[in-house]
């Protein structure tokens, strides 16, 4: 870095002589908590000179809610609402990935029904967070339009989730076994209204951005990424794939039927901002053609396993047969011993590989619940990722990297 | 193609000279168990070998098993072969009373905030670790949350009566 004395002093004759020194100092800045900018609360005291950074500190924990501590105490079914708000923009894929585990560490097989249903479901929760990313990053580069454009859309598939499970955001979806309740006739026009409307308007949003010439200077090799530093840093999901590597849950270890749709990895070439907002792109893309797959290919028989033990049994037989009505009651008050084990299952969030470990020692709760959040792992690397360059591309960063602050402290 | 489990294992075994402490397959998961000593040029040698090549370490965690003395506190890692697609998972257990670790950002970066994380919820110590501070939890607190003699309900409140939640 060139030595600032050596340039010819801008404030010449404005600043007395005496005070020159005060030019060259650097300055720190609390990028606090509680920003605009910042996806949640997590802080950066970046120490800068002028406008560039030198150096930065990551402080992170302000939304820290000891889900791996209240884990330990609640039986399976109770920590389903935990897991929504780790990533609460996609909400569905946090729920399904721990229904997996679950269903991993008792042996449970789900019918193919339940597979398409979770996957349209996961799949519309991944549209939905890369909508918030690339809308969000517009927002941060000073383009708001695009932001409320994307977000009608977004409401489209809170409509679709409330006709599903019942709640918008922090969803609750599915059980073990299963889902709760199969696709209804409304949910199905819901779902293929959305598939119709959605591509025209997600096309104006790219006529936006994706070839705009202002916002093409501000985010192409901005925040370059290398393979090398990004397998090093435990990257893993859009971030990764836009530096290179082509790494996805859903194609090396496929769960949940993803094995049997069509769909392509989109990867990039830099790994700067412009390829991680274009991965993400193409990722909604290919999100919908897998909801179309799954919606034309959706077959008939039950929305969930037979596994009396975990899965609440049918209202009526509750009310008229024994057995229903005493799993019913071991099932709410949380009686029922889980089998000794250890299973660790990893499906593809939002922002890569989200992982569950959990370890039953026979009792109603996990012994050991751990959760590998992608957001937690790969922050890290932003205080590297930003040495040297100016605040607001230090922002567009932050933007394209999709931190999620429920993900991250957990 | 994945590796077979017990290809893996034959390359620890000549890799540490010996058995390990314990081998187990949980659902078909290859689970080691070692000595805090053997551990880095173990994951060392995995991530440089030209065949195995684990070069990604998917997740590093703690646990506390208060029934087993001596070996209460334990980190646990996994590591992945993206070539192979091959999976691995390490234990190590160390003694409460003296929790010494060898730090895997030797090896990993990504290691640096995981290590923080356990150290702050277990106590753990990794020696080696650049910057073993406190991460999600306040700087000021003098106690391990995660340990299972830290109750879950703040004990110091008197406005939550037990009787009334059902405990």
């Amino acid at each position: 870095m060139q030595n600032l004395a050596s340039f010819p002093n801008p404030f010449n004759g404005i600043i007395p002589a005496e005070k020159e020194e005060f030019v060259n100092d650097l300055t720190t800045l609390n990028l606090g908590p509680t920003h605009p900018a910042t996806h949640g609360v997590f802080q950066n005291i970046l120490q800068m000179d002028g406008e560039k950074i030198i150096s930065g500190v990551s402080t992170i924990g302000y939304i820290h809610r000891a889900f791996e501590k209240i884990a330990e105490h609640r039986p399976f079914y109770q920590i389903t609402p935990l897991t929504d708000r780790l990533n609460y923009c996609s909400s569905p894929i946090n729920n399904m990935g721990w229904h997996m585990t679950v269903e991993k560490l008792l042996g449970v097989t789900v019918p193919k029904r339940a597979e398409y249903i979770r996957v349209i479901a996961m799949e519309l929760a991944r549209i939905a967070d890369h909508l918030i990313c690339n809308s969000i990053l517009g927002v941060d580069s000073g383009a708001f339009t695009g932001f409320l454009y994307v977000f009608q859309e977004r409401e489209k598939i809170y409509d679709i989730y409330e006709e599903i499970c019942g709640s918008r955001l922090t969803t609750n979806m599915g059980r073990v076994g299963g889902m709760e309740r199969d696709l209804s006739d409304v949910a199905i026009a819901k779902l293929k209204k959305f598939l119709k409307e959605f591509p025209p308007v997600y096309k104006e949003f790219e006529a936006l951005f994706n070839r705009n010439r202002i916002f093409m200077d501000r985010v192409i090799d901005v925040g370059v990424l290398s393979k090398e530093m990004a397998m090093d840093y435990g990257f893993t999901g859009p971030n990764l794939r836009a530096a290179g590597i082509d790494y996805d849950v859903r194609v090396m270890n496929p769960y949940s039927s993803y094995e049997d749709f069509q769909f392509d990895i989109p990867i990039g070439e830099n790994g700067d901002t412009y390829d991680r907002f274009m991965v993400r792109n193409e990722e909604i893309w290919q999100s919908l053609r897998i909801i179309q797959q799954a919606l034309d290919n959706l077959p008939e028989g039950p929305y969930h396993a037979d596994a009396p033990h975990y899965y609440l049994p049918e209202k009526q037989d509750v009310y008229t047969k024994m057995e229903a009505l005493i799993y019913h009651f071991k099932i709410v008050m949380g009686e029922i011993d889980a089998p000794v084990g250890e299973v660790y299952h990893a499906v593809e969030g939002g922002n890569g590989e989200l992982g569950y470990y959990l370890i039953s020692d026979g009792g109603r709760a996990p012994a050991r619940l751990h959760f590998r959040r992608p957001c937690f792992i790969f922050y890290q690397a932003y205080t590297e990722m930003v040495k040297g360059m100016l605040l607001s591309d230090a922002i567009l960063v932050m933007s394209s990297m999709n931190v999620i602050a429920g993900e991250l402290d957990a | 193609m994945p590796f077979s489990n017990e290809e893996v294992l034959q390359f620890i075994r000549e890799n540490i000279g010996g058995e390990p402490v314990s081998v187990s397959e949980p659902h078909d998961f290859l689970t080691v168990e070692l000595n805090p000593d053997q551990l880095l040029p173990l994951v060392g040698a995995l991530k440089s070998h030209p065949q195995f090549q684990f070069t990604f370490m998917t997740d590093l965690c703690g646990l506390h098993i208060p029934e087993q003395v001596g070996k209460e506190l334990g980190v646990v890692y996994m590591f992945h072969s993206w070539a192979s697609n091959t999976k691995i998972r390490f234990k190590v257990f160390v003694p409460i009373a003296n929790p010494l670790v060898p730090s895997m950002t030797a090896h990993f970066n990504s290691a640096n905030w995981m290590e923080r994380e356990t150290y702050d919820f277990y106590g753990i110590i990794f020696d080696g670790h650049p910057n073993l501070k406190r991460i999600l939890n306040v700087d000021d607190m003098d106690y391990f949350p995660m340990r299972k003699e830290y109750p879950l309900e703040d004990q110091i409140r008197n406005d939550k009566v037990d009787s009334m939640f059902g405990r």
